[in-house]
This record gives structure tokens, C-alpha cells and sequence, in this order.
């Protein structure tokens, strides 16, 4: 069995001392990792460093084989990011987020095309905090834990949404989370897509949201925690404002 | 060859030799023939070595280098630039600065880098030493000497960072095309980076 495709590399951890065993998120074939021949080698390294986007070819004897990779650089995100702390920042908790939530060999080519936007936007500090919280959320829909973002779980208005359910994951109107304000997380405009701006303050409010459901819906399913390079993300951005 | 034609002190000299990087079990019943055959004049100088560099050699308590004395020869040399430090991944990356004779400052070796993906964090480096370097005077310059790599570059804004506070300048090596490195030839990612970071004629 074989196919083509692109990605994003996610991980690369070594195999024997000469080989790696990457991850690769693809559009059409979702997570999956193959051993790359010589991926410790000079040659390999800069290309396995994660977040570059490559074209790959995946042969393997069966589907349930772990196979092995041809892989060839499009984009060298991480060698674009690696200058400035907070887009290395990001792109190193974008890749720890989709290595720690998506699971193996199951296609989800709109969670990959958002990533893809995210990463090429690096370079643009006033964009990517929006743009990775609004991957986050459309990552958990993707996953099956889609927040109801367009009425309020409490009077089913639609206007003033500005909390939303820690429990429920439904928005909650400002009038009827007022006595609860201190449990519900914030809903920034952006996040519900009442506004294409985002304020830095917003951005953080809506990566504060997207963490919590990302650990509480997926992550605690199989015992697991936020990645730290994702939390640092938020202390990052906080120490900017 | 059956196991039980091997007795087993010798299996187990190929059992060990067979960890060391580069060799795998053929190689190490190789090395263990040739130890064998050469005991006088490799076998017991090799092992009397191996037993003397596993009882003295240490980690130093300033650097992290690894050394017979404490502070390492290289801290006690009086001759290098006491204000300018360099830190480093690994002593091999020490090594390689040594030989190309392009520090004349001291060092610190972090034991590794912060890698989120791997679990490896603040507390598993030697970085606490660092920063108490840095704050308790006498440096002017620190050097980040760390591989050009996300997890190495992640390192170096985290050290960054928290250097800041101590009012020493934090400096990185730079990246791009290599000495002899022809543009065709390079990949992407050194490419992109060199581009970034040029400068004029």
C-alpha cells in the first residue's frame, strides 16, 4: 500500500541511531507516523523539525504497517519562525496540540487546512492568537465536542453572548451568567463569529476557552494534560498586553 | 553461532560492548575478538581507563563540563575571558567550539534542551546555574550556542527570557549558508533563515 500527500510535521523522535520515526499531519490521511530512513542524519534534520510542511509518499507492506516516508520540504515554517520567540512559541504548541488530540489515521483535511493558515501567519503577532484559537475551536468540532456558540444555553437568546458553560460547552448570555460570571469562561465576539477583529486581550480570553475544552473534553479522556508549550502560549501572550 | 558456544564472561563483554553508539552485535564481537587477542596492549589498558574515567571523571560544579578536577580545566584557566560565557548543549558541542579555537571565554553545558513534545523541562537541565551566573556579576556577554533547531531555539528564548532581568546582553550564533555551502545545494530552512538574518556589505 502507498499514497501521496502533504502535511505538517508534528514530531520526529529517533529510531535506532540513525533512523526517526515522524508524525505527520496530512491533509487526507490525518495523523500518521512512518519511520523515515537516515532521519537523524545532517541531511534529514532540518526537514523533520516540526511545523515544516512537506509533500510525503507513505509505502508500507499493509494499512496496519508502520511503513516508511519519502518526504520533501514546501514550506519551512519552523525555520521561518525559529527568529522570533512567540511564532516559535506558537508553532510549537499548535504541533504539541495536534500531536496530543488528533487521533492516528483518521482524515480531518479542515483541521489540517486551518493549520496550514495558522502556521503561514506566524509572522503576524496582530492574527495568529485569533487564528489559533479559532483552529482550536474548529478542531474540537472536528473531534466531536463542538461548543454551541449562537444562543444561550440558559434563556436561548441570542444576542449579548459573552460566557460560556465550563459544563455544558453552550454560550451563556451576559444577563444570565451575571450571577456566575466567576465559573464561565469569556466568549469573545471573534470566537462566535460576530466580529472578524480580535483584540490581543480577546485573543487570550478565547485561548483561555479553547484550553479548557481541549483538556476537559480530550485530553482528560486519556489522562492527559494541556502541553506545556500550548500553556506557555497564553503566559507569553499575557506578558505582551 | 548457538549463545552456548560463547561462555559467558565473554557474552557478556559483547552484551556491553554492543550498547556503545555505533556498534551493533556483530560489531561488538568484533571489538571483543580483537580486545582478546590484543589484551596486553588494548584489553587491560582499556579496562583500567574505563575504571579510572568511571571513578574520577565528574560533572563540573560551575560549568556542567566533564572533568577529572573540580571546577573543570577550563574554568580554573585563568587565561580565558572571565566576562564572556557560552552555553552549550553537550560537552561534544564544547569540543567542537574548542577545536575551532572560536571561543577564548568559559562555558556552560545544559545537559540537553527544553523539548515540551518530550517531557524535558527547566528542572531536568542545568539551567538554575545558569541564570545565577548570570546574576551574580562579572559577565558581560552571554553566547547561545544551541542547535538550530525548534527545540534548540525554544532554549535560547526561555534562557532569553530569563536572563533579561540580570542586565547581561544575550547573544545568539548565527544563521545561514555554511562556509563552502553552495545556495542550490542548501536546504530550505537555512535558506529562509539566512535570509533573514543578512546584513549589509
Amino acid at each position: 500500500m502507498n499514497f501521496t500527500d502533504v502535511g505538517i510535521v508534528l514530531d520526529a523522535r529517533a529510531h535506532g541511531e540513525t533512523h526517526a520515526v515522524v508524525d505527520v499531519f496530512t491533509q487526507s490521511h490525518g495523523r500518521w507516523a512512518g519511520l523515515v530512513y537516515g532521519g537523524q542524519g545532517k541531511r534529514m534534520r532540518p526537514l523533520l523539525q516540526a511545523g515544516n510542511e512537506v509533500t510525503l509518499e507513505w509505502k508500507g507492506r499493509g494499512e496496519d504497517s508502520l511503513g516508511h516516508f519519502s518526504l520533501e520540504m514546501s514550506h519551512a515554517r519552523a525555520g521561518e519562525a525559529m527568529g522570533e520567540r512567540l511564532s516559535l512559541a506558537a508553532l510549537s504548541a499548535a504541533c504539541a496540540v495536534a500531536l496530543a488530540t488528533l487521533p492516528e489515521r483518521e482524515a480531518h483535511a479542515r483541521a489540517y487546512t486551518a493549520m496550514a493558515v495558522l502556521l503561514a501567519n506566524l509572522d503576524d503577532i496582530e492574527v495568529w492568537p485569533a487564528l489559533m484559537a479559532r483552529w482550536e475551536l474548529g478542531l474540537l468540532a472536528e473531534l466531536g465536542f463542538g461548543l454551541t456558540l449562537d444562543r444561550c444555553a440558559a434563556t436561548g437568546a441570542r444576542e449579548n453572548l459573552v460566557y460560556v458553560s465550563p459544563r455544558s460547552a453552550c454560550a451563556v448570555s451576559a444577563e444570565a451568567g451575571e450571577p456566575y460570571k466567576d465559573k464561565l469562561l469569556p466568549l469573545p465576539a471573534f470566537l462566535r463569529g460576530a466580529s472578524s477583529e480580535a483584540s490581543p486581550k480577546e485573543a487570550i480570553d478565547a485561548l483561555a476557552t479553547t484550553g479548557h475544552f481541549i483538556e476537559t473534553r480530550i485530553l482528560h479522556l486519556s489522562d492527559k494534560q494541556l502541553p506545556e508549550a500550548r500553556m506557555r502560549i497564553v503566559e507569553l501572550l499575557k506578558g505582551r498586553l | 553461532m548457538p549463545a552456548a558456544t560463547i561462555g559467558p564472561e565473554l557474552q557478556r563483554l559483547i552484551d556491553l560492548l554492543a550498547k556503545m553508539p555505533g556498534l551493533g552485535p556483530r560489531s561488538a564481537k568484533r571489538a571483543a575478538l580483537y580486545l582478546l587477542k590484543k589484551r596486553d596492549p588494548v584489553m587491560r589498558p582499556l579496562a583500567y581507563a574505563l575504571d579510572e574515567a568511571a571513578n574520577k571523571v565528574k560533572a563540573c560544579s560551575v560549568c556542567g563540563n566533564w572533568d577529572s578536577v573540580d571546577p573543570c580545566a577550563v574554568c580554573a584557566d585563568s587565561d580565558r575571558d572571565q566576562t564572556v560565557l557560552c552555553v552549550v548543549q553537550d560537552v561534544a558541542d564544547l569540543w567542537a567550539l574548542e577545536r575551532a579555537g572560536a571561543h577564548k571565554g568559559r562555558y556552560h553545558v545544559l545537559g540537553g534542551l527544553l523539548s515540551p513534545l518530550d517531557g524535558i523541562g527547566p528542572d531536568d537541565l542545568n539551567l538554575g546555574s545558569l541564570i545565577a551566573r548570570g546574576k551574580e556579576g562579572g559577565i558581560s556577554e552571554i553566547v547561545l550556542a544551541l542547535a538550530a533547531t525548534v527545540d534548540g531555539q525554544t532554549t535560547a528564548h526561555y534562557l532569553t527570557d530569563h536572563l533579561e532581568s540580570s542586565g547581561v546582553k544575550v547573544t545568539r550564533l548565527s544563521q545561514g549558508v555554511p562556509v563552502g555551502g553552495e545556495l542550490d545545494y542548501l536546504d530550505e530552512g537555512t535558506l529562509a533563515a539566512a535570509m533573514k538574518s543578512r546584513r549589509p556589505y
